[in-house]
């Protein structure tokens, strides 16, 4: 057993001691990797307590009237109040007090949180809570999301709903991430949970229109239908169309987010369908949606408050061309509008056509369209209230300038590179970055894909934005110094970790020598996800983070020169860790061997470079380890060793 | 900006040769990168170790693009060189392969006036116009036989494919060759043979 970290005062989300209490059984957190809005699957936010009552006395006698003795009273008060805790760490943290306490969160809870599905199991999370009404799954490491880990892993969602199905009748909402469901499984959902409302699939795979077309047909209450970045592989002759499946009725739909479904669909199906969805407020639509079939769609829901504008490109049918103009006539009359994104396939000429809506957009992804500066400017010259923005870097530093001049309210921002490879030309730096910083000064989160980049850029980041929460800075040529100095980028990161204070989740690239762990362990308290790739001298580097980063909750580590040492280093620490990964590094199977020996309550999952190899070997390509109380998982394909 | 001037230059060079044949010329050498500041033998070292051989094959699932996004951009972005194949392709199949297959296809949407949604083929796949009209009239006329009884009614005479090239100007297809016509197409788009008549000015509004 692990040696607790001592924590003086501190209200430490994670229990150390009790093995019983699975410490990833927690309440979600908002805002990872999926869409601009948040989405609720992501760990950078804290969602704080949950906000009380006014007015509300309770009813001491318990029971509807009759006098209930002394201990059961208290229980009914407990109960009652727990059910204004939302947030994980707070409802992890009552039910440690004593055996009531855990009973009556037990039996409130009524959101699960299962960060890692291999963590525990099924029948235990089911066990220990019963009033369960929404579940969050996650499953794969965020790794599989670069080809890093083969093809039949696991992160099956089987035994889950297996579980959930009999356990909670009344669940209402399911939202999974990176796990594998088949169209049967989904088949599951209006069978077992009749009052179900909410579905949400995140970097999912497994299935296919056939599995939408049986949740739109069976779930009769369905509010939620939010697909994003799944993998779909159906040939065109096998799509089934499921948009014609929803209730002929009146729908309950909130929101519909099917952009990445990009098979051809039933339009005429999905325009009759927002006509008689009066709640729908999010809309977001796959490429096969042109600007004409948008307006039918823009006209039959003027309530929207979030769109996904399809290809934004006009293909002109029965009904002719729309003009630019008219176009914005559609955009002038949905004054609800705050979230758009889409431009799948964007013809540029088209963008002046949602002028009217660009003063109240809190979010803009443009992050599918390739548009150069001068097409961006006069959008972003719109827009004063945005919030949210990803982007292209073809609109390069200038585009960025354009957008720290107007969008000083700007809380997020991410440049994703049109060309994701090591030698492109790349065509943002240092110089949008450093303009980024001095106009948006409460920037919480940024994702940036570069080439160039200098210290200089970086610290001023750190000072002139010091609410920052998440920083991932992508120098995307391996080992890349300094442009200008051709120093290490170990300062820039340095000054990250020591001035932004509320910094959670960090990823290094660069050139990196060990200092830069070192500042990293020396001021990144905070920090609960760290991503490392192709950095570090030594396995010092390793041992900075594991001793310094106290919250330290994820870490991903690829390309550097860590060994046993390294690995050896963190043993203290892995069990307040939801997981550790570590790929084409120095590890030997022997190193793994001795963490698993001593780790009883972890699972080391080490996998071959190449599946197919037969045998041992000495080296460990691949490592994936984490806490667990359901020990080694009995899905695991041939290519995983657990040891 | 440095990169576009460069850009430009590479349009203008003056070459033997349509343009649209590529020479796989590598990715320019710039001095950016192999000056460093600190000499640290380790570091050295595990460069050597770590990072693949000194010409920079891709290395798998780097930088950290996801496939889904990967996958839109596929034909916008270069084409790698072929000669450094093995180490990506050796990669494990990524977890779900992403619709648009590795760095030898080039797809294009394609539309027709009067088909109810588009559909996606890959350029590469055909070695000339002739094959490319085939497949296309394979691929549209079965959408229209199917959905009415009027088969003899849609008659490929009567349609032109055309194309819109990188300056988003409508062109019919077949008067240059088919390399440059690869290279230079962004989507194709297959209209009554009325329409296409007059080609050659601006279709936009």
């Amino acid at each position: 057993m692990s040696t607790p970290r001592s924590s003086a005062s501190s209200p430490d989300p994670i229990p150390h001691k009790s093995v019983t209490l699975a410490p990833s059984l927690g309440m979600r957190d908002p805002e990872e990797d999926s869409d601009s809005t948040p989405s609720r699957m992501s760990e950078d936010d804290d969602c704080s307590g949950g906000g009380g009552g006014g007015g509300w006395t309770p009813d001491l006698r318990g029971g509807g009237g009759r006098w209930a003795p002394p201990d059961q009273v208290l229980e009914i008060v407990l109960e009652s109040v727990l059910e204004f805790l939302t947030a994980a760490r707070d409802r992890n943290a009552a039910s440690l007090v004593c055996r009531s306490w855990y009973r009556a969160e037990a039996q409130t809870r009524r959101e699960l949180f299962i960060g890692n599905c291999y963590a525990v199991s099924p029948r235990r999370a089911v066990e220990r809570f019963g009033g369960v009404r929404a579940v969050v799954l996650k499953g794969k490491p965020r790794f599989a999301d670069f080809s890093l880990v083969p093809h039949g892993w696991g992160a099956y969602v089987s035994p889950w709903f297996a579980a959930l199905g009999p356990a909670y009748p009344r669940l209402e909402r399911i939202c999974l991430k990176r796990m594998t469901v088949s169209d049967d499984e989904l088949a599951l959902i209006p069978r077992s949970f009749p009052l179900f409302k909410e579905l949400s699939l995140v970097c999912c795979d497994g299935f296919s229109t056939r599995g939408l077309a049986i949740i739109a047909e069976g779930c009769r209450h369905l509010r939620v239908l939010d697909l994003t970045e799944d993998y779909f592989h159906e040939e065109e002759n096998e799509v089934v169309d499921w948009i014609s499946k929803f209730p002929e009725s009146n729908t309950s739909l909130e929101s519909l987010v099917f952009d990445c479904v990009s098979v051809p669909f039933n339009f005429e199906a999905l325009e009759a369908l927002v006509a008689r969805s009066p709640a729908l407020r999010r809309l977001r639509v796959n490429d096969h949606v042109s600007i004409e079939q948008l307006r039918c769609l823009m006209a039959r829901a003027p309530r929207l408050t979030h769109l996904g504008t399809g290809s934004f490109r006009s293909e002109p049918g029965s009904g002719g061309t729309s003009s630019v103009s008219e176009l914005a006539t559609s955009f002038a009359a949905s004054r609800s509008l705050v979230c758009l994104s889409g431009f799948l396939d964007v013809n540029a000429e088209y963008l002046p056509a949602i002028y009217p809506v660009c003063a109240n957009l809190t979010s803009l992804n443009f992050s599918f369209a390739s548009l150069t500066a001068e097409e961006i400017i006069p959008v972003i010259n719109h827009c004063v209230s945005l919030r949210t923005f990803w982007v292209l870097d073809t609109v390069g530093d200038e585009g960025l300038r354009a957008v720290a001049e107007t969008c000083s309210d700007l809380r997020e921002l991410r440049v994703f590179p049109l060309d994701a490879t090591e030698d492109s030309e790349g065509s943002v730096s240092d110089i949008g970055l450093q303009a980024i910083s001095e106009g948006c000064r409460k920037l919480e989160s940024i994702l940036y894909f570069c080439q160039r980049m200098t210290n200089a850029a970086v610290i001023a980041m750190s000072e002139n934005c010091p609410n920052l929460v998440v920083f991932r800075l992508c120098i995307m040529g391996r080992h890349r110094p300094d442009r200008i100095t051709g120093e290490p980028m170990d300062e820039g990161f340095g000054a990250i970790v020591m001035n932004c204070k509320k910094l959670t989740r960090l990823s290094v690239s660069g050139l990196l020598t060990d200092k830069a762990f070192a500042y990293i362990g020396k001021y990144g308290k905070l920090i609960k996800t760290l991503s490392i790739a192709f950095a570090g001298n030594s396995d010092m580097s390793l041992q900075h983070v594991f001793e310094g980063c106290t919250r330290l909750q994820k870490l991903e580590v690829r390309d550097s020169p860590f060994g046993d040492k390294g690995l050896l280093s963190g043993m203290n620490y892995f069990y307040n860790m939801r997981f550790f990964w570590m790929n084409s590094c120095r590890l030997t199977a022997k190193g793994c061997r001795d963490v698993a020996q001593q780790m009883p309550n972890l699972v080391v999952e080490v996998m071959k470079e190449h599946p197919e190899d037969e045998g041992e070997t000495d080296t460990v390509d691949k490592l994936y380890l984490y806490r667990s109380l359901a020990g080694p998982r009995n899905d695991a394909p041939s290519f995983v060793n657990i040891l | 900006m440095a990169s576009a001037a460069l850009e430009n230059l590479k349009a203008t060079e003056l070459r033997l040769g349509l343009p649209g044949v590529e020479d796989d010329s590598p990715a320019p050498a710039t001095p950016r990168g192999s000056k460093r500041g600190i000499a640290d033998n380790k570091e050295e070292e595990a460069k050597t170790v770590t990072a693949a051989p000194a010409a920079k094959a891709q290395v798998v699932g780097w930088p950290p693009v996801r496939s889904y996004r990967k996958s839109c951009f596929q034909q916008q972005s270069k084409s790698k060189p072929a000669a450094e194949a093995p180490a990506p392709e050796k990669e494990e199949a990524a977890e779900a392969p992403p619709p648009v297959a590795g760095s030898g296809s080039l797809y294009v949407k394609v539309s027709m006036d009067g088909a109810p949604y588009l559909r996606k083929i890959d350029l590469k796949m055909y070695k000339g116009y002739r094959e490319l009209r085939e497949a296309l009239e394979a691929m549209f006329l079965s959408c229209f036989s199917s959905g009415s009884g009027d088969a003899a009614a849609v008659n490929p005479a009567d349609f032109a494919v055309t194309y819109e090239d990188k300056d988003g100007d409508l062109m019919l297809v077949g008067d240059v060759p088919f390399q440059m016509f690869m290279s230079t197409c962004k989507r194709l788009r297959i209209m009554k043979g009325s329409e296409a008549r007059g080609l050659g000015s601006s279709s936009k509004e």
